[in-house]
């Protein structure tokens, strides 16, 4: 059964889904078995197995030829995408086998980002599930456009035609919305294989395709070739003085020697003068090939770019709206910043507002100020870099991207583009002749931020206020800021949930970068509890001008002082999300100067502030 | 470049293109990459992909042979003149504490030697050199815990491996981003199988070790293997004689732990009749496969390849 000539119908990839316990690896277990694809070897390992950790007594549990992690045999569950190879004369497959569990529905997007038709899983017995409609979702949010219905175990529902018809009048109900092109619902039993590859005489009321006939059958084509020509460059070839070529692989379209193109973001053309392919010039490249472009001139062009015809171009914008799964355990929350990918591209990226979520079960759109792993809503993008992209609808490869925690790098979100948000394009900002250097040299003074940062109590106000004094009486310009005074004004609409704490941080970090434009030396008390906001306060400013002050108080001390008596509320359960009580306070990891809040006395401390300043000033 | 004996399939061509665009991404993501050389087809295959894939430039990382001391003459003779014929750079490691104290398949068993020999001296090297991400040929389709792995496969520090806690991999939009300490595996040939490799080396005429086609070779047999004895390290029982059998080798690796099958396939194409007609897997001439259940999970999680 190993296709050594090239099957006819080239290759599908196609990944399984559906709920925990429908039975997606037997059934992938059962199609490679009756296939006649398992080894002998393999087969002998498995009957071991069986006996081990299967779960059918004496029965050769098939499951058991995909579940290959040990926490996952143990278990009896899939965790993790496994990917299957097999061919038969007609058509060559990969099958992505992906976790039912809801927490492993990040694994799941994984598999369905790669496929181009999905077999989604219903146990007869229990018709429809939460997961059912959540992985069709995906499925449809990702760009699938084919799916199979399987509605497995008929055996132990004694092959019954209205379970079945009950099944499929349900689900096309629920898919009507989901743009998939075919839908064929198959009845199936993975464990004794009916209606997978051998028709089954005991469902003679089913007239369709057993799966694989359908899997060996069905057309996806889409044809990547007739959208326009996308290359994202991904390595510039330099190797000598006289080649430089930028390497990548062609998305979408074809490109020609001689044709004109544009690098996206910045506009400017030129003409392709070589391309060179795995096996040297060629005078042609389409959709799916890696190569490396020459061009005909010398222009700028670095890793992330686009190159694309000069007549149809990617939208450019730095703000754009999008679908967004969140993969991760820490909730999403609006105004953080994560680093996105988008193609080669890496750059800063955070959400600015949330438009909706969207109920999977029923997709209903509702309010939402943060999300939770698994959640999926429709949101407002903004980008540190202007990007080029597609809307996903029209490439899949321009149009998607990936979010990254900036300090764990996992990968926790992914994306994909709706339109660009033109209001961005349409704001130049104004360069006044007066600048912030003007401002300063007027003031003789450098503008700087003291951010002091630390749990509530810890004395942060009052060392601040010493330090401003005692730079006002050296003729100094200052301003203070504190947290408690700008929640009274600016930030009265704001609570002290995770997203509100990362907003009043943004706020307060905007507010101090006007007043450096103005030439002051800015003050700053706020707990402001975690990393990321510190560091985006960072980035917000120029080199040095950030000076992050980390005052160091033991909590059991801030406790004892309670000088505003919240601790006592907050242990009494009377005031919610209390950092160091209910909510956690990340210390720094590198702050300009740590003070010691319980070794030494505010004037002390405010002498060392006085100090680094003083040394910044003169530096 | 050397020419193809026959077009590749539109299947052949997309794994191809595919696995010249990881090479290019570690190279353009990471500071010092390596590629793990073994010396097998698989790695053949990926040497011959980064020539492609860097061209006219020159492959842009080393090449890193660990050797055990147990290689099959004929593969580091292959080695030298491949090295040689394509200008890489080299570099072998030996685990020099193992080299000191012995450690070697037939007195220690296979896992002892394998753990001490392989993946120590692998994870000593990757430390020594500061490599910060290694190119392997392993593929999804070769074992069940491979088939969970990752393109770009995340290592923690002291290289281990955590399949509960992968970095989800949409769309080809790899997340290369490490931590200090943290390195990372690459495998552009995830997607190929047995026959892609084989059908791409007859396609594009890309050389591999002679013991991959059948001649006669001195056999003992061991354990229901057939043993080839490369050399006098491994004493011959009593009255153990080794006898002139055709064999062949369908996977490399230290040869008194890789058991040869009888064979005439003495040409890419027989190889691939036979392979046709095969009934058992692979991996079926590893024995250190077999050790214990789930072995090669447990392996790669303490930072084998």
């Amino acid at each position: 059964m190993h296709g050594i000539t090239p099957p006819s119908r080239g290759l599908l990839r196609v990944l399984t889904c559906g709920s925990v316990d429908d039975g997606k690896s037997t059934l992938i277990g059962r199609l490679l078995y009756d296939c006649q694809l398992i080894m002998e070897d393999t087969l002998a390992a498995l009957a071991r197995d069986s006996r081990k950790h299967g779960t059918l007594g004496e029965e050769v549990d098939l499951a058991l030829l995909v579940d290959g992690l040990e926490a996952e045999r143990e278990q009896g569950i899939t965790i993790d995408v496994a990917y299957r190879f097999f061919s038969t004369p007609q058509r060559s497959f990969i099958v992505a086998d992906c976790p039912g569990h809801e927490q492993y529905t990040r694994n799941m997007a994984t598999g369905a980002s790669n496929s181009e038709l999905a077999i989604i899983l219903v146990d007869a017995r229990k018709g429809l599930l939460t997961q059912t409609r959540r992985h069709s979702y995906i499925c449809s949010l990702l760009g699938i456009r084919h799916v199979v219905l399987a509605v497995n175990k008929i055996d132990l529902v004694d092959f019954d035609r209205d379970v079945f018809d009950r099944i499929v009048g349900e689900y096309a109900t629920f898919a009507a919305g989901l743009g998939f092109r075919t839908m064929v619902p198959i009845p199936t039993s993975g464990r004794f294989g009916d209606n997978v590859t051998r028709r089954s005489d005991r469902t003679p009321w089913y007239r369709g395709p057993t799966l694989l006939e359908h899997l060996e059958t069905v057309s996806v084509e889409e044809d990547t070739t007739l959208i326009p020509f996308r290359f994202p460059v991904q390595w510039v070839n330099r190797p000598h003085q006289d080649f430089r070529g930028f390497s990548g692989t062609v998305v979408s379209g074809s490109v020609a020697v001689g044709e004109s193109v544009v690098v996206a973001a910045s506009g400017v053309q030129s003409h392709i003068a070589r391309i060179l392919g795995p096996d040297g010039d060629q005078e042609r490249a389409t959709a799916g090939e890696a190569v490396t472009l020459c061009l005909t001139d010398e222009v700028d062009v670095s890793r992330g770019d686009i190159l694309a015809p000069t007549a149809d171009r990617p939208a450019v914008a730095d703000q754009f709206a999008a679908h967004l799964l969140w993969m991760d355990e820490e909730p999403m929350l609006p105004g953080r910043q994560y680093m996105m990918r988008i193609g080669h591209l890496w750059t800063r990226a955070s959400v600015t507002a949330i438009k909706h979520r969207i109920d999977v079960t029923t997709l209903d759109q509702q309010p939402a100020t943060r999300l939770a792993m698994n959640e999926i809503a429709f949101c407002n993008f903004a980008t540190a870099q202007r990007v080029a992209f597609d809307p996903y609808a029209q490439n899949r490869l321009t149009g998607s991207f990936i979010l990254v925690d900036r300090f764990t790098n996992r990968t926790v979100g992914c994306g994909m583009i709706a339109f660009p948000l033109r209001r961005a394009s349409n704001i130049h900002r104004e360069a006044f002749l007066v600048d912030k250097a003007a401002r300063a040299a007027a003031l003789g003074q450098k503008p700087m931020l003291l951010w002091f940062t630390g749990l509530s109590g810890s004395g942060k106000s009052t060392v601040a206020k010493l330090v401003e004094q005692a730079l006002h009486r050296a003729g100094r310009h200052t301003y203070s800021l504190d947290g408690d005074n700008l929640r009274h004004g600016l930030n009265r609409d704001l609570g002290f949930t995770e997203q509100d704490r990362v907003e009043n941080i943004r706020r307060a970090g905007e507010v101090a970068k006007l007043m450096l434009d103005a030439g002051l030396i800015v003050l700053a008390a706020f707990i402001s509890p975690f990393r990321a906001e510190r560091r985006m306060l960072r980035e917000m400013f120029e080199e040095g001008e950030f000076v992050e002050i980390f005052v160091d108080t033991p909590l059991e001390v801030c406790m004892q002082r309670d000088a505003k008596g919240l601790y006592a509320r907050a242990l009494r359960g009377e005031i919610a999300n209390f950092t160091g009580i209910s909510s956690p306070y990340e210390p720094p990891e590198a702050p300009d100067l740590v003070l010691d809040g319980d070794g030494a006395t505010a004037e002390e401390l405010a002498r060392q502030v006085l100090e680094l300043v003083e040394r910044r000033q003169a530096g | 470049m050397q020419t193809r004996m026959r077009v590749l399939s539109s299947h052949l061509k997309r794994l191809e293109a595919e696995a010249i665009s990881i090479l290019r991404e570690t190279v353009a993501s990471f500071r010092n990459p390596v590629l793990l050389y073994s010396i097998g087809k698989d790695s053949s295959v990926v040497l011959h992909l980064a020539l492609k894939a860097f061209a006219p430039g020159r492959l842009p990382f080393p090449l890193l042979h660990i050797a055990t001391g147990w290689d099959f003459r004929a593969m580091l003779e292959f080695r030298d003149r491949r090295v040689a014929e394509v200008g890489a750079q080299l570099i072998v490691h030996t685990n020099p504490e193992g080299l000191a104290r012995g450690i070697n398949p037939l007195t220690h068993g296979s896992q002892v030697h394998m753990n001490i020999m392989g993946t120590e001296a692998l994870k000593q090297a990757l430390d020594n050199y500061g490599f910060d991400a290694a190119i392997g040929g392993a593929r999804r389709d070769e074992e069940k815990s491979r088939a969970k792995e990752r393109i770009f496969s995340h290592r923690g520090p002291g290289h281990v491996w955590d399949p509960r806690n992968q970095r989800p991999e949409l769309w080809g939009l790899y997340n290369t981003r490490l931590n200090p300490g943290e390195t990372m595996r690459v495998f552009p040939l995830s997607n190929w199988t047995e026959f892609d490799v084989w059908d791409y080396i007859a396609a594009e005429n890309i050389p591999v070790v002679p013991l991959y086609f059948a001649a006669p070779r001195p056999i003992v047999r061991r354990g229901g293997a057939l043993i080839m004895r490369d050399d006098d390290r491994m004493p011959l029982e009593p009255g153990e004689e080794p006898e002139i059998m055709w064999v062949r080798f369908r996977t490399m690796g230290d040869w008194p732990l890789t058991g040869a099958h009888e064979s005439r396939a003495q040409t890419v194409e027989e190889v691939i009749e036979e392979l046709r007609l095969s009934r058992v897997s692979e991996r079926h001439g590893r024995l250190i496969d077999h050790d214990q259940e789930a072995s090669m999970e447990r392996k790669k999680r303490e930072g084998y390849f």
